[in-house]
């Protein structure tokens, strides 16, 4: 009985998707209107999925995809190496080492110009880039909740406010901004030992990046309030509070666990590009100090290779494998992504069988 | 029409606190940018105090007046931008702000984008192309696009000159145009051109890579999502050429969103390549404004910041009117 019933639920959302008329898009496609698009339609896959997830928990872990997999391996290695290998390697500021030696047994990523080794720099960087970007990640996430949860939840006049006002960090420029926010900071008195730290970078990448996710979450928890299970929360007199993390965060999960990587994957290329430019943090070593020292050295000029092209590589596994991740998160969210080419595939198995479908076309 | 008047409003709003955020950062934040730029101009100008003039503006841009209250200030400040009086730079002293801007401002348009617009296409094209041949081994393209959106694309850039400007001497390493052979500047000659365009080639080939792969991937999802909608299965059904399916039908209505973004990316031409300018020293936009947050030549960083701003507004207004236009259904639904 309750077996039978639980399919039921799933087939009828999945009959409630593929009769939608459009579907979210998650290029950099952020304009208002764009949004405005959209909106209703994001909404309705989240609530579908939701109901998937109410009917069988199973279907909410992507459990056959490649993608997830390859995903966590990849960022399961690189958050390891970050964690543990600092512990191994010599000090990542010991420049006792001849300079510019090319890999070799002893230094297995060769030197820099002033003879770190590049591999326990290497294993630095990745730790506290991976710092920068959870920090910044969960700064983002926590504005991304109070100003689109809230919004979407209460509407009204609070709603307007605080759309306009993610709507303006949205368009305003996010790196130009953390430049001259750090180009002030970088020279003021008064901060103490938080000015130029890690810490501060994190915090500032984390306050100017939160808008898209704050557009997404709006519209989720705007579609959420309607459902019947929250107007009895309502009517039964919970808090709004209590209703919101009680009845709305907890089907928002699939999304903020994405928005969360996207923010990490963001911070750690923001960060990255603003140590390139000299304004990242300067007591820690990350993965964008390396590559402003390897900058100043003129490890392109050189032909230095093994000293800028690791800590470019770590960040570029990162983000794929984050990506990955979110791309199996993003096909539970949205399942016409994952059912229309196993649709076609089945369908043009079925030609090649000679089952008497048309073997080309749209549809093959 | 109350679609387009408030689309004007949220614009104007939001110019009004990115310029106000201009104007209070400097106050709000703790330090002293004016104090510091005044010292910056007095050693640029060869230790003889600076005129008068030029005092004003750096203090009403940057704040130092004593006893001048918060508004005063922010009226004075209002006033000087109207004027278009944007100071003057430290690290370039005396050039005037405005005239560092005109001049590095064609470099970043053309170049980015040039390179934004055959990303664009590629990646449309490419994407259009992939979603129609959904289930096939094409998809397998999907992830291999988040690898190249992964990669931080200034660093693609060194790889980029590693490879081919240092080891295989293709391509020059830095600069705008060959500076040995023009040391005058910018002038209007074929020479001219054909330098610019060979020192473009390396920045260009930078920002197509790394951005192709984020519409590629939107516009093949958006197109596998359009392919199962009703009026393509009618197209099918009366037996229109799956060419004629794919280019009216489908990849039509699946480009919109794209098109969204299009006018984003077009508005991010200016500002989005910072980095990208700082590995080639590249005479543009961004370039200036490393210069600026370098030498802490606070005007000067003011007033790119300002423009970078201004072209984004103006790039995201144009598309949400052109958007309204092209999908009436935002233009009831918002």
């Amino acid at each position: 009985m309750d077996d039978s019933q639980s399919t039921l639920d799933v087939t009828e959302a999945e009959r409630e998707l593929d009769s939608r008329d459009d579907v979210p898009f998650h290029a950099p496609a952020t304009a208002e209107a764009a949004r405005e698009a959209v909106r209703e339609e994001t909404a309705t896959a989240a609530v579908a999925a939701a109901s998937v997830r109410r009917g069988r928990f199973r279907h909410l872990l992507p459990s056959r995809s490649g993608k997830l997999t390859a995903g966590l391996v990849v960022v399961g290695i690189i958050v390891l190496f970050g964690v543990v290998a600092p512990f191994f390697v010599q000090s990542p500021s010991d420049s006792d080492n001849p300079s510019l030696l090319p890999p070799s047994p002893q230094h297995w990523l060769g030197t820099t110009k002033l003879g770190y080794d590049v591999f326990s720099q290497l294993a630095w960087g990745t730790r506290g880039s991976l710092f920068i970007g959870i920090v910044a990640g969960v700064v983002a996430l926590v504005l991304a909740i109070v100003f689109g949860v809230l919004a979407g939840y209460f509407g009204g006049v609070i709603d307007e406010v605080l759309t306009l006002f993610t709507n303006i960090v949205l368009v305003i420029p996010g790196l130009p901004v953390v430049m001259v926010i750090a180009a002030y900071v970088q020279n003021a008195e008064g901060l103490g030992p938080l000015a130029r730290s890690s810490l501060l970078v994190a915090l500032v990448l984390g306050i100017t990046s939160w808008a898209g996710s704050a557009v997404v979450l709006r519209a989720q928890a705007r579609s959420l309030r309607t459902r019947e299970y929250v107007a009895a929360a309502r009517v039964a007199g919970e808090k709004p509070m209590r209703v919101i993390f009680v009845e709305i965060l907890p089907n928002l999960v699939p999304l903020l666990a994405a928005q969360f990587l996207f923010g990490i994957i963001f911070a750690v290329l923001g960060e990255a590009g603003l140590s390139y430019l000299g304004l990242g943090p300067t007591g820690s070593i990350t993965l964008g100090t390396m590559l402003n020292d390897a900058q100043t050295g003129q490890a392109v000029g050189t032909g230095a290779w093994w000293w800028f092209v690791p800590p470019g590589a770590v960040i570029a596994a990162l983000g794929a494998g984050l990506s990955l991740i979110n791309f199996a998160i993003d096909e539970v969210v949205n399942p016409k992504l994952r059912l229309a080419p196993e649709n076609a595939k089945r369908q043009r198995k079925a030609a090649k069988a000679g089952k008497g479908v048309a073997d080309s076309g749209a549809f093959a | 029409m109350s679609f387009y008047l408030r689309r004007v409003a949220f614009y104007l709003v939001t110019l009004w606190a990115a310029i106000s955020l201009n104007f209070l950062l400097p106050r709000l934040l703790p330090g002293d940018p004016a104090k510091i730029m005044l010292g910056k101009l007095r050693r640029a100008n060869g230790g003889r105090p600076i005129s008068e003039e030029t005092v004003q503006a750096i203090t009403s841009i940057l704040g130092a007046e004593k006893g001048m209250s918060l508004w005063d200030q922010y009226v004075a400040y209002w006033g000087r931008l109207l004027h278009g009086d944007l100071g003057v730079s430290s690290t370039r002293y005396p050039a005037p702000v405005a005239d560092l801007i005109a001049s590095a401002l064609p470099w970043t348009i053309i170049v980015v984008g040039v390179a934004t617009v055959i990303s664009f296409l590629l990646g449309v094209a490419v994407g259009a192309w992939v979603g129609w041949r959904r289930g096939t081994r094409l998809d397998h393209l999907v992830p291999i696009t988040t690898v190249f959106q992964s990669i931080p694309y200034f660093w693609l850039a060194l790889v980029l000159v590693a490879v081919f400007a240092v080891q295989l001497g293709l391509f020059p390493i830095v600069g705008g145009y060959d500076v040995f052979a023009f040391p005058a500047g910018p002038e209007w000659s074929w020479a001219f051109v054909g330098s610019a365009v060979y020192h473009a080639i390396l920045p260009a080939a930078t920002i197509v890579i790394s951005s192709v792969g984020g519409w590629l991937l939107g516009m093949r999802n958006m197109m596998v999502s359009t392919m199962s909608e009703d009026y393509v299965v009618t197209a099918e059904a009366k037996g229109l050429t799956p060419r004629r399916i794919r280019t009216r039908y489908a990849g039509r209505n699946a480009a919109i969103p794209s098109l969204a973004g299009f006018g984003i990316a077009l508005g991010f031409v200016v500002a989005g390549s910072i980095v990208m300018e700082q590995v080639f020293s590249y005479p543009g936009i961004g370039k200036l404004m490393i210069q600026a947050v370098q030498g802490l030549d606070y005007a000067l960083m003011q007033g790119v910041f300002l423009v970078i701003t201004l072209t984004v507004l103006a790039a995201n207004f144009i598309m949400d009117l052109v958007y309204g236009f092209i999908d009436p259904r935002v233009r009831h639904n918002g």
